[in-house]
């Protein structure tokens, strides 16, 4: 048997069971995208009068960003996580077994995947419960299920290349206010063709994070709308393609084993 | 039986043993780590790697496990080159780094057997030889608990035995018991030792420390700003300084000096830090010191006799103690901070 195919599982396994034992790694991607929601759908649910506006929920609307945002979240989490073993010295550890290169970031990654799900997972039920109509039906779901998980494998390589790249979790820290730009100078909050002010529609035009969340929006308030599905999916398996690369680069210069 | 010399380069290339010949690594923006080094290590044999800290031990350690590559020279582990068969060296060998770098979030037990996954352990053998060798280090109560609760020594032990899971046939420990209580260390060296006498283990030991590597070590080579200084069995060494020294303490700080000119007379003076020392010359004894004492009413506390350590043979070939030397390393770092 190719052992390589465990040792994937097993990486994954212990990312998975580090996070779940990390309350503090796990709660805050479920929860702050969320209370953004909330907060956003609350102060902004009269732009839905907006001529144009593409709903009459507001809440259906905002749904996307969640997506995007723990996304983030998971990148940071992901990087931080493999900054401090290569900090601790458990990347060491790695390296004198018979560990492929490819299997420990393909393993790291599987579990950020997971978790990728399982956020997904909630910020739907959230969405159901508080009434939102999905327009693509359940088969939309499963289509934003995995979209969930192509988001998190690439903001998570994202995450990995970082660490590999710096190996220290400070780094990583420090680019998350970069990351949480591109969301906010997005069509996160409104539509593009309703952006009133110019530079910022010129910026949320070229943001490619403005359209993965309309590909996700799409998905819950417009139904099949093919271009805004394969402009979401492009740029995040073009983002995902890159950042695999270049983590996978990062890796071979990081573990120096002969 | 214990191995007590090194075999030819042949003997031990296609066996467990380990060869290195004129090893060199250097840093971009540092001296030689290490500087042309060559050993043998016999299947079966514990060689034991003596030096300060910063002599070039872990690095040494850092190439022969496949982590580093040198910067010149060849080393062959279990019969395979480190460069040019990596993967092979790694399924041979165990290791335990100087730091036991583990994850406070994983129990004792999660980590076996993570590591027994990486290492292609089959799935049937996994927790078996992790009950097993929680259990041979001590630890059988204390596998389902996060390491975060671990003590020093615990950590040290669950280390050892993730060096084990894979029944490697070579084993490096690079300052296994390098913070541990006096407890802990014996019943570390008990292991190592077991594992010489019981599975046939090579074992590749650095350590700081004299009496690890005369209790433990079938020989010892002894390493100094990326140099060998000295190699063989801990009593040939020993034999090769020859001749006992005299220390003596006095009573009055004030007459330190006069002592050690006393003291002259019957030998060279050793640099020491707590007491008067002299390396005696051929033909004298303590009795003959003792006399004189009493003769001149030398003011002394206490005298003592001492056989050749290991440090006195640092201190031979170096001019240093190990102590001395590992406090001018640690300036040195210090220095290297600063600026």
């Amino acid at each position: 048997m190719n052992v390589a195919w465990p040792q994937v599982g097993a990486i994954a396994r212990r990312s998975l069971v580090r996070t779940a034992r990390q309350p503090a790694s796990v709660i805050p991607p479920l929860v702050f995208p969320v209370a953004l929601m909330a907060v956003n759908a609350g102060g902004l649910r009269s732009s839905v009068d907006l001529p144009g506006f593409p709903t009459d929920s507001f809440l259906a609307f905002a749904l996307a960003v969640p997506f995007i945002q723990g996304a983030l979240f998971s990148t940071m989490n992901a990087g931080a996580d493999l900054a401090r073993d290569i900090q601790t010295g458990f990347v060491n550890r790695l390296s004198l077994t018979a560990l492929r290169d490819w299997a420990l970031l393909t393993g790291q990654l599987a579990g950020v995947v997971v978790l990728g799900v399982v956020q997904v997972l909630f910020y739907l039920s959230v969405g159901l419960a508080a009434g939102v109509d999905f327009a693509s039906g359940p088969l939309g779901i499963l289509v934003l299920i995995l979209y969930g998980a192509i988001v998190a494998l690439s903001f998570g390589a994202l995450g990995a290349w970082l660490a590999f790249r710096t190996g220290s979790g400070e780094s990583i820290q420090a680019l998350f206010p970069v990351l949480f730009v591109f969301l906010f100078i997005s069509s996160m909050n409104a539509p593009r063709n309703l952006i009133g002010v110019g530079w910022f529609r010129v910026a949320a035009t070229l943001n490619p994070v403005s359209y993965m969340i309309e590909c996700v929006r799409s998905l819950i308030i417009t139904g099949w709308d093919w271009q805004a599905l394969a402009l979401g999916f492009g740029f995040v398996i073009a983002l995902g393609l890159v950042s695999m690369t270049l983590a996978a680069r990062a890796l071979r210069t990081r573990l120096t084993r002969t | 039986m214990r191995q007590t010399g090194a075999g030819s380069v042949a003997a031990v290339e296609g066996d467990n043993g380990i060869v290195v010949e004129q090893l060199v690594r250097e840093y971009r923006k540092g001296p030689r780590a290490v500087d042309g080094i060559d050993l043998q290590v016999q299947p079966g044999e514990i060689y034991g790697f003596l030096g300060p800290n910063g002599a070039g031990k872990s690095t040494t350690v850092h190439v022969l496990t496949t982590l580093l590559p040198p910067t010149s020279g060849t080393a062959r582990v279990g019969g395979h080159d480190v460069v040019k068969e990596g993967p092979k060296v790694r399924s041979l060998i165990g290791v335990a780094l100087q730091e036991a770098a583990l994850d406070p979030l994983l129990t004792g037990r999660d980590h076996l057997r993570l590591q027994a996954t990486l290492q292609g352990v089959g799935k049937e053998q996994r927790k078996p030889r992790a009950d097993d060798l929680l259990e041979r280090v001590g630890l059988a109560d204390a596998g389902d608990r996060k390491v975060s609760g671990y003590s020093g020594g615990m950590k040290r032990r669950l280390d050892l035995a993730l060096a084990l899971i894979h029944q490697p046939r070579i084993l490096f420990l690079d300052e296994p018991t390098t913070g541990l209580d006096p407890q802990s260390r014996t019943a570390l060296w008990e292991e190592v030792a077991r594992l010489r006498r019981e599975d046939a283990v090579t074992v590749f030991l650095t350590t700081q420390y004299l009496e690890e590597a005369d209790v433990l070590a079938d020989r010892v080579g002894i390493i100094d700003q990326g140099k060998i200084v000295a190699e063989g069995t801990p009593a040939a060494l020993k034999a090769e300084i020859g001749r006992p020294s005299v220390h003596a303490i006095p009573r009055r700080d004030e007459d330190r000096p006069a002592i050690a000119q006393f003291l002259l007379q019957f030998g060279e003076p050793l640099a020491t830090t707590r007491d008067v020392a002299v390396r005696l010359r051929n033909g004298l004894g303590l009795t003959d010191i003792v006399r004189a004492v009493d003769q001149d009413g030398v003011d002394i506390v206490d005298i003592e006799l001492r056989a050749p350590t290991l440090d006195d043979v640092f201190l031979a070939k170096t001019g240093r103690t190990l102590e001395g030397a590992a406090e001018e390393a640690e300036a040195e770092q210090q220095e290297k901070r600063v600026r």
